[in-house]
């Protein structure tokens, strides 16, 4: 066996790992709070990767600096959805919520479709050709600062979540929903912030793929089911979870790669996920059911 | 032959003992009172004994059969029915329909069990609603719907988890006078009760939980007078009572 | 009630002597999707156990059909049976696992979806069933293949394919089984109490579902004359499944039959009308908002409270 390949994939799943991080750190956030499972995060993540496009391709700017609008976008359209549509199953039976996203991951990826075209686009970065050599291996250049600025975007939500009230209140809710709302936490708002910031995390972590990544309308399934894959692994709500599943599933699907076909790499995936919801649904970082 | 043969039953939960060697016998037709303070163990008992949880030792027989390890529907099919603390009902049934599924278990024929359900409805006296949906009863008619569906197949032994609480005082008057008839119908009944009237008014005899433990049996009247018993659920000091 | 639908029957059945060709093909379509939901019906609808990735047993019932035509000679006609067996086997491995270890809700439902994509990913690699391109059945128009050189004989297979399955829900539904699929799908642990083998029962609604729906694979094969994995394995395809049940009424007998009547008109509009530009997506883009729209006014879905407008009594 090739020890550089193998080292080759090590490295390049590891650094694509913090964007695995940063979408399945989205969707945990959004489930610990709300106990929603936001079967869309697949479709907004591809939806961040337009955005991202467009600002490249119509206002020139790079989609390493334009990163902020897509997530101060998505940020806005989490907001939406979440009074608009989540906040009125809030309660309802696990069921209903699980179609109603579906219905809106629907809509998002045909309106995508419609508007973008089913061919896989690309954004141009400058930082898209340059590469970097170490030793006999070598990282492509846009790798290197997408991890860099996935890690920033997490560090920065994680200091959010410990440091700010409504970062505290996130917190509490997750932790304790009923006892958040009786200590006098607007429930309501710090359901719309997560389900916002969530939002944010993963248009920014589509915004920082595309110019690795070609992608198209139909991208977002095999994502949210990605998502789900990291965030059970590690655990559903558990932030550390969340963030280790990222790099874990992004190099065990790199090692699949390298070691089987990389079209059946999907099958290591989906059979990692399989085994984990029989033997341990509870995750990594989760806590077992009594 | 004893119905019921409990003996070293024994559940931990981590560092937590549940319910510590419990030995615990019932004669057919015999009305057995389990009481103890909150966290006694008690509703863990009934788990154990209806198969939603398993021991990790001791033996339960069941009409001479050990029925440790069985599963909840299996042992419902040998005799033993439950009702829930929290009733259950189903919500979008109405009360005939919702007795009608637990008849189902003895009467595979919809339009028999539908019968059987009739008759057990009319006999809890619930009669007057059996139209109506199960979610929109008050807490008392659940409480009955609850204990219907349990008769409803056809126990030789019911366990009834506090199913006096929440009622008013009529209420519960009437629970007990429809208790009493079931027993006297043949069934025997274990129920854990926080209502100590009705407990005593109810119970030929009655076994005592603390901290997962057995701490006193007998008759109503000699549990009453046992100061391990007014120990546990009033504390020391009212066994000798303060002075003035 | 009763006169009413047979009087739907005999319209239906005389339908194809009096409309065009393209008409004709809508409503195969139509009915179709409303047998494919009917049989999902029964473990979604009735059990209550969200399943999205009933498209892996239509794929394994044509692709083993249209594989057993093809190298063994055998008629569809039986191969149908041996199509709906294998997946009526895998349905068994998803409820078992499924069941078994206690998953519910969202965990079920991505437990289907990862088989359903594993199928789709080995079919699309595997070329010894066709791979990527996957597999083309040659026309023959023989019957005995289950090839029919008149639109209208698909029709009426199609038509029986759907009051078939009503009935066979219509049956569940007045005895025990539907009875305790019902309380399950309301309380799984009042039913063990009660005497009900929940993981059997369960087990007994996923298996009669994935057989019918391989069985239904076998008409996709004969009529579509290709399969591929994408299309056949895929989630568009387990959309298409479980959106006709969902905004007709999942758990009711009619509810598969009144969504299928909705989506497939509402599809072939958008589709065709829109069709210059468009694209296919248009088309779900409408399902998407219906599910939103069903969700959040009319969770039990459009047949229920059709029977409650009709009958005049209030929400």
């Amino acid at each position: 066996m090739d020890l550089t390949l193998v080292g080759q994939g090590l490295l390049s799943g590891f650094l694509f790992g913090g964007v695995y991080s940063l979408m399945a750190v989205g969707l945990t956030l959004i489930f610990g709070v709300m106990r929603v499972v936001n079967f869309a995060h697949g479709d907004m993540m591809v939806w961040g990767m337009y955005l991202a496009w467009l600002l490249s391709a119509r206002a020139g700017i790079d989609p390493y600096v334009g990163f902020l609008a897509c997530a101060a976008a998505l940020f806005l359209f989490g907001l939406l959805i979440q009074r608009g549509l989540v906040e009125r199953i809030v309660d309802a039976p696990h069921e209903m919520q699980i179609l109603l996203m579906l219905g809106v991951a629907l809509v998002l990826e045909n309106v995508a479709l419609v508007a973008f075209g089913p061919d896989p686009a690309r954004v141009r970065s400058p930082l898209s050709q340059a590469t970097v050599w170490i030793g006999p291996i070598f990282i492509d250049v846009a790798r290197l600062v997408t991890f860099g600025l996935a890690m920033a975007l997490t560090a920065a939500l994680w200091l959010f979540l410990a440091r700010t009230d409504l970062g505290r209140s996130m917190r509490a809710a997750a932790d304790n929903p009923y006892g958040a709302r009786v200590i006098g936490t607007d429930v309501r708002k710090v359901y719309a912030a997560a389900f916002g910031v969530g939002a944010a995390c993963v248009g920014a972590a589509g915004a920082l793929v595309s110019p690795i990544l070609p992608f198209q309308p139909t991208s977002g399934l095999g994502l949210s089911v990605t998502s789900f894959n990291i965030v059970i692994i590690g655990g559903m709500g558990s932030l550390p979870g969340a963030f280790v599943g990222g790099i874990l599933v992004s190099v065990a699907e790199s090692m699949g790669a390298v070691f089987l076909s990389p079209s059946m790499k999907e099958l290591v995936s989906f059979g990692l996920l399989i085994a984990i919801l029989l033997f341990r649904p509870a995750g990594l970082f989760g806590k077992t059911a009594g | 032959m004893s119905l019921l043969d409990v003996s070293g039953l024994t559940k931990r939960f981590g560092g937590l003992l549940a319910v510590g060697s419990l030995d615990l016998s019932m004669a057919k037709g015999e009305m057995l009172g389990l009481i103890g303070p909150n966290g006694a163990g008690k509703t863990t008992v009934f788990n154990l004994l209806s198969g939603f949880l398993s021991p990790d030792e001791g033996e339960i027989r069941f009409d001479g059969r050990n029925v440790v390890g069985l599963k909840p529907h299996q042992i419902c099919r040998l005799g033993m029915a439950r009702t829930f603390q929290i009733v259950r009902p189903f919500p979008q049934l109405s009360v005939v329909d919702n007795v009608k599924v637990a008849a189902l278990a003895r009467h595979p024929a919809m339009a028999h069990a539908l019968e059987s359900a009739r008759a057990v409805v009319e006999r809890v006296g619930l009669g007057a609603r059996a139209g109506a949906l199960a979610g929109g009863l008050t807490l008392a008619d659940r409480k009955r719907l609850e204990l219907a569906r349990a008769l409803a197949t056809e126990p030789s032994l019911l366990l009834l988890d506090e199913v006096m609480a929440g009622l008013n005082a009529t209420e519960i008057e009437a629970m007990v006078r429809l208790v009493t008839t079931i027993n006297a119908g043949g069934i025997s009944v274990l129920l854990i009760e926080h209502n100590m009237r009705a407990v005593m008014a109810l119970s030929h005899r009655i076994v005592v939980l603390s901290f997962g433990e057995k701490i006193s049996s007998g008759t109503p009247r000699e549990v009453a007078a046992d100061r391990r018993v007014i120990e546990a659920y009033l504390g020391e000091e009212y066994v000798h009572p303060p002075q003035a | 009630m009763k006169l009413l639908l047979l009087l739907a029957v005999v319209v239906l059945a005389a339908l194809p002597w009096f409309v065009g060709s393209y008409l004709i093909t809508v409503m195969i379509f139509i009915f179709f999707y409303a047998y494919l939901g009917q049989a999902w019906n029964i473990v979604g609808g009735y059990a209550g156990q969200l399943s999205a990735g009933h498209a892996a047993f239509v794929g394994i019932g044509g692709y083993a059909a249209a594989l057993l035509s093809a190298h063994a000679g055998l008629s569809p006609w039986l191969g149908m049976w041996i199509g709906g067996g294998l997946a009526a086997l895998l349905g068994a491995v998803i409820g078992y696992l499924g069941f078994r270890f206690g998953l519910r809700g969202f965990y079920f439902v991505l437990l289907t979806v990862a088989f359903a994509e594993i199928c789709r990913v080995i079919a699309l690699n595997v070329d010894a069933v066709g791979g990527a391109l996957g597999l083309y059945i040659t026309f023959t128009g023989n019957p005995r293949q289950f090839q029919f050189q008149d639109n209208r004989a698909y029709y009426y297979v199609a038509l029986a394919l759907m009051l078939g399955a009503t009935a066979a829900v219509r049956a569940i539904e007045t005895h025990r089984f539907g009875a305790y699929l019902t309380a399950i799908r309301q309380d799984e642990s009042a039913c063990e109490a009660l005497g009900i083998d929940t993981l059997r029962v369960k087990m007994q609604a996923m298996v009669l579902s994935s057989f019918l729906t391989g069985v239904g694979g076998t008409f996709y094969a004969f009529y579509l004359f290709s399969l591929q994995p994408n299309a056949v394995f895929g989630i568009p395809l387990s959309v298409e499944i479980i959106i006709r049940p969902i905004v007709g009424g999942a758990g009711t007998v009619m509810g598969p039959i009144l969504g299928s009547f909705i989506l497939s008109p509402l599809a072939e509009i958008s589709r065709s009308y829109f069709a210059q530009g468009g694209w296919n997506g248009l088309h779900l883009i409408v399902y998407g908002v219906l599910l939103i729209a069903v969700v959040l006014f009319l969770p039990q879905g459009a047949y229920p409270a059709l029977r409650r407008l009709l009958r005049g009594r209030p929400a």
